[in-house]
């Protein structure tokens, strides 16, 4: 296979990020080193409760303060709203978890508008609060919002068009049940709120030019959301959404509605440009959390591990609230059945909202939550039947010709890849036979200390999903512009775009630029989610490219006295085809002051899955308790590597944005006497260090993918996504007990070994 | 206590009303007071360096020590700038990311060309702190091995997951040096 692939001039080969130098000495610009002229800093009062009406709101004090320029409440802000369906106000007369936002001020330094914050006075009334998802659903559970009885937020709210998917219902489960060997069991929860958190905290700036006009300024992975998402949510002013550098996302900065909205309102209000920089500890207690998941259902299997049924209720809780948890269900729903083929489905879903921070997207989006929830019943299954989970995967990953309900409740037909080849080269580099010994059975032990495996897929078929246009500019100079709306967070996506350009078109790569991310001078494009650049974006900048080397070609081949397709161009002349003598330069063809734009376009195909596969080693400490990550092994068929170590960067991360270590350490702890989350700062919310580095390996097979003519597929953000069964997995095998909470603290370790008392 | 001893140079500091500082080999003079172009007691280096004299190349991550993407150099020595208050920096020398390399001739440190090198860094916002905590140790140590340069980075955080690259860069770097 190898020796069957194409050697490209640009793509494959490892070629520094166009930003490099930027990001070296520090002049890439983020969002905190963007200032406005006369522009002001914005900052939230929030609520010290978890539940509570404000009575009253007194604001007299801070509005005298000298330099403050705008303060608003419930009493005086913007109708606007947020949430499916919208119910999120950007300040309400309630507040609904410790950290809501109660006021905002504007002012002209920090220091007067944390001043300020102080002099507001508020009364409340306390209310009872819930924080468990199936509480929360009971008739006397304290309640939200009024128009969500029972904290229930409506599912069918057709996010992704009128079949939006919501469950997975095909089949008949029964007889499904009736066929199988082996059953598996059980109520398992992915619920400890990791933070995706990435360095940088969330900021938006906004200028207001006339009452119609807003420019927004953000740090974002997708440019374009805070236009076309906000729109309609703010009465449809004309919205610029400019993005800065991100400095990390993982989803979380898609968007950011609530610093928008704060940062818009008091833009409105003070007639000035504000920022809204929220501080670690905002990011942290009121901005997006993953969501929470519980599943209650069983799995039933055959001795030769084929599934028969799949039926259970998962429960999906999005803190006080969240703006894409339907959407993260109809994406888990999906990646469910491309986990595990099976002919018989009964999977429900209900979302709930209860009174803790937010929820929002982070990488996994909605899969890594379900099968993060599910795999122990999974694993209950397999343990029964002695099945080796890595033969398991291979056997129940979706293959070319099988189909499954995507999110928009269609049923799409695979026509990408077998992905056993990468499973197989994977489980080879990690010695996954010599290591797997059987469920509940260590690898090694030395003294206290034992080693366990584990391994665990996910895929996603987002790759494929949503619209992009895009336009590639040749200039008369030999040099290519791309307009298209694409942020840097930090996939080098911009640079990789960039390699397609400057392969279509033969230039050197630095002849090849990007306009910035800027949602005036670029067609729209969705952004960067769901691993999308690649082949979403690739497809719509590689035909912009081609349109605009056959416009070139077509204007000279009068010049030539010959047909378009006997032309080629090459580093910047047009030739004859194979005959670089007879090159003759852009400018020659378009005229010096000319150019040649082409056109592309992508529309949704959700037919190509990705895939990883990962597989970890774990050492547990029976006398401390502490596991211990040891050993990763990451594999994938990426069909064609775009940048080896921008893609290498990519699976790494898979220890980063609440991924593998929510399995080990990760978790923000929420005091349920009151509210309060209890370590949110990056000292008590643990992260993994420099030292703490486990040997880690990807193999990444290149075996051609039908997207586009590169034959590439993004694999970036699954890469969280099986880790975090797959180390309760290693773990449990190391101690020989069935380890089934996240994260696997020393204290569940050792009471799975009956060394201290359960509770 | 140490407090005492701080008040005391605290007000020492407000009497002397300027501060001097050299930041990348500028000297610069600066007020203190409450004013707007001036050094409040209370600010930090990091702010200090980003708001009084634009060099928003050290970032802000957590602004309380525990993420390492605001480390400047303080006379060589590896520092955090959001938890050292700018009226204790008189008569120091800082170097940010803005001094590192040749700012005049464009030369890069051999770390920033081992850094694009090896592409180690994703969205590049730990990437200033990373470098100058790797310059620290390069300054004391020119053959750091592995683990050194993981000892040494280890309060940097990276969500992205650099590390990898980064230590690699980093190991390069030093090879280059010598």
């Amino acid at each position: 296979m190898t020796a069957m692939k194409t050697e490209y001039r640009h793509i494959g080969k490892p070629t520094p990020r166009k930003d490099a130098l930027e990001i070296v000495t520090g002049k890439a610009e983020f969002i905190d080193d963007v200032k406005r002229p006369a522009m002001l800093c914005g900052k939230v009062l929030r609520s010290p409760y978890p539940h509570a009406n404000i009575l009253e709101i007194d604001t007299t004090k801070a509005d005298a303060l000298p330099g403050v320029k705008a303060v608003l409440t419930h009493k005086n802000v913007p109708g606007w709203k947020t949430g499916i369906p919208r119910h999120v106000r950007v300040l309400d007369r309630k507040v609904r978890f410790v950290g809501d936002a109660v006021a905002l001020v504007a002012a002209e330094t920090e220091e007067i508008a944390a001043e300020a914050l102080g002099l507001i006075k508020v009364e409340y009334e306390k209310l009872p609060a819930v924080y468990d998802v199936e509480q929360a659903i009971q008739p006397d559970a304290p309640q939200l919002y009024d128009e969500f009885p029972r904290n229930l937020v409506p599912l069918d709210v057709k996010v992704f068009g009128p079949k939006s998917l919501s469950k997975v219902v095909m089949g008949d489960v029964e007889k499904g049940f009736g066929e199988a060997d082996f059953i598996g069991e059980g109520t398992y929860a992915y619920e400890n709120l990791a933070n995706p958190l990435p360095l940088e905290p969330p900021g938006v700036i906004a200028e207001w030019e006339g009452p119609e006009k807003l420019t927004v300024w953000s740090a974002t992975q997708s440019a374009s959301w805070h236009r076309f998402i906000m729109l309609s949510k703010m009465g449809f002013p004309d919205i610029r959404t400019i993005s800065t550098h991100c400095g990390g996302s993982f989803g979380s900065k898609n968007y950011s509605a609530q610093p928008l909205f704060y940062a818009a309102a008091l833009a409105k209000i003070a007639g000035r440009a504000v920022k809204v920089m929220y501080t670690k500890e905002e990011h942290f207690g009121a901005f997006a959390l993953r969501l929470g998941s519980r599943f209650r259902g069983k799995v039933g299997i055959k001795k030769d591990g084929t599934v028969t049924a799949v039926s259970g209720e998962w429960f999906v809780d999005t803190g006080a609230f969240s703006d894409m948890a339907q959407a993260q269900i109809a994406v888990g729903c999906g990646e469910a059945q491309l986990m595990l083929r099976c002919a018989n489905w009964d999977l429900r879903t209900k979302l709930v909202c209860t009174n803790r921070n937010a929820s929002g997207i982070v990488r996994g989006f909605g899969g890594q939550e379900l099968e993060s929830a599910f795999h122990p019943i999974l694993s209950i299954a397999m343990e029964q039947a002695d099945l080796d989970p890595v033969e398991f995967f291979k056997k129940n990953y979706v293959k070319p010709g099988e189909g499954y309900y995507w999110r928009d409740g269609n049923w799409w037909v695979c026509r990408g890849k077998d992905y056993s080849n990468a499973i197989m080269e994977g489980a080879k580099a990690f010695q996954w036979k010599e290591k797997w010994k059987g469920w509940l059975t260590p690898t090694a032990v030395h003294g206290s200390k034992r080693i366990g495996v584990g391994v665990g897929v996910h895929g996603n078929a987002d790759v494929g999903e949503d619209e992009s246009e895009a336009y590639v500019r040749l200039n008369p100079d030999a040099t290519a512009t791309i307009h298209a709306c694409v942020s840097e967070s930090g996939m080098g996506q911009r640079s990789s775009l960039c390699k397609m350009v400057a392969e279509v078109l033969q230039l050197p790569l630095e002849r090849v630029n990007m306009t910035p991310p800027d949602s005036l001078i670029n067609p729209f494009d969705f952004g960067l989610v769901g691993s999308r650049g690649t082949f979403a974006i690739g497809s719509a900048v590689i035909a912009a490219a081609e349109d605009a080397r056959q416009k070139l070609l077509a204007l000279a081949a009068p010049l030539f006295h010959s047909e378009p397709d006997e032309l080629e161009t090459m580093d910047g002349k047009v030739c004859v085809k194979g005959k670089l003598d007879t090159g003759i330069p852009w400018k020659s063809v378009t005229g010096h002051t000319q150019t040649c734009t082409g056109l592309g376009r992508f529309k949704p195909d959700y037919s190509v899955p990705n895939f990883l596969i990962l597989f970890v080693e774990v050492e547990v400490d029976t006398e401390t308790g502490q596991a211990v990550l040891l050993n990763v092994v990451a594999a994938t068929d990426a069909g064609q590597i775009i940048d080896p170590l921008s893609l290498e960067g990519q699976l790494y991360g898979a220890l980063g944005a609440a991924g593998m270590d929510t399995a080990l350490f990760e978790e923000s702890v929420l005091d349920r006497s009151r509210g309060h989350l209890l370590n949110i700062n990056m000292i008590d919310y643990k992260w993994r260090t420099f030292s703490e580095l486990p040997r880690f390996r990807n193999v990444i097979l290149e075996t051609g993918i039908p997207t586009h003519r590169y034959k590439a597929l993004g694999v970036g953000e699954i890469a969280t996504s099986p880790g975090p069964s797959a180390i309760l997995m290693a773990a449990s095998n190391a101690v020989g007990k069935r380890l089934c909470d996240y994260p696997v603290t020393p204290e569940r370790v050792l009471k799975a070994l009956g060394k201290i008392k359960k509770e | 206590m140490a407090s005492g001893e701080t008040n005391v140079r605290s007000k020492k500091i407000m009497k002397r009303e300027k501060i001097n500082l050299t930041v990348n080999g500028h000297a610069y003079e600066l007020d203190v007071g409450r004013r707007a172009h001036e050094v409040d007691p209370a600010h930090t280096l990091a702010k200090t360096l980003r708001e009084t004299l634009g060099l928003t190349g050290t970032k802000i991550g957590c602004d309380h020590g525990s993420c390492g993407s605001c480390t400047v150099l303080m006379d060589g020595k590896a520092i955090l700038s959001c938890m050292t208050l700018t009226v204790e920096c008189d008569g120091k020398s800082i170097t940010t990311i803005e001094g590192l390399g040749d700012p005049k001739t464009g030369i890069l440190d051999p770390l920033q060309q081992a850094f694009i090198d090896h592409t180690a860094f994703q969205c590049g916002f730990c990437t200033p702190g990373m470098l100058m905590g790797a310059k620290a140790l390069l300054g004391q140590n020119r053959s750091p091995d592995e683990g050194q340069v993981k000892e040494a980075l280890s309060g940097h955080y990276c969500r992205c997951i650099s590390h990898y690259h980064v230590l690699r860069a980093v190991l390069e770097a030093a090879k280059r040096a010598r």
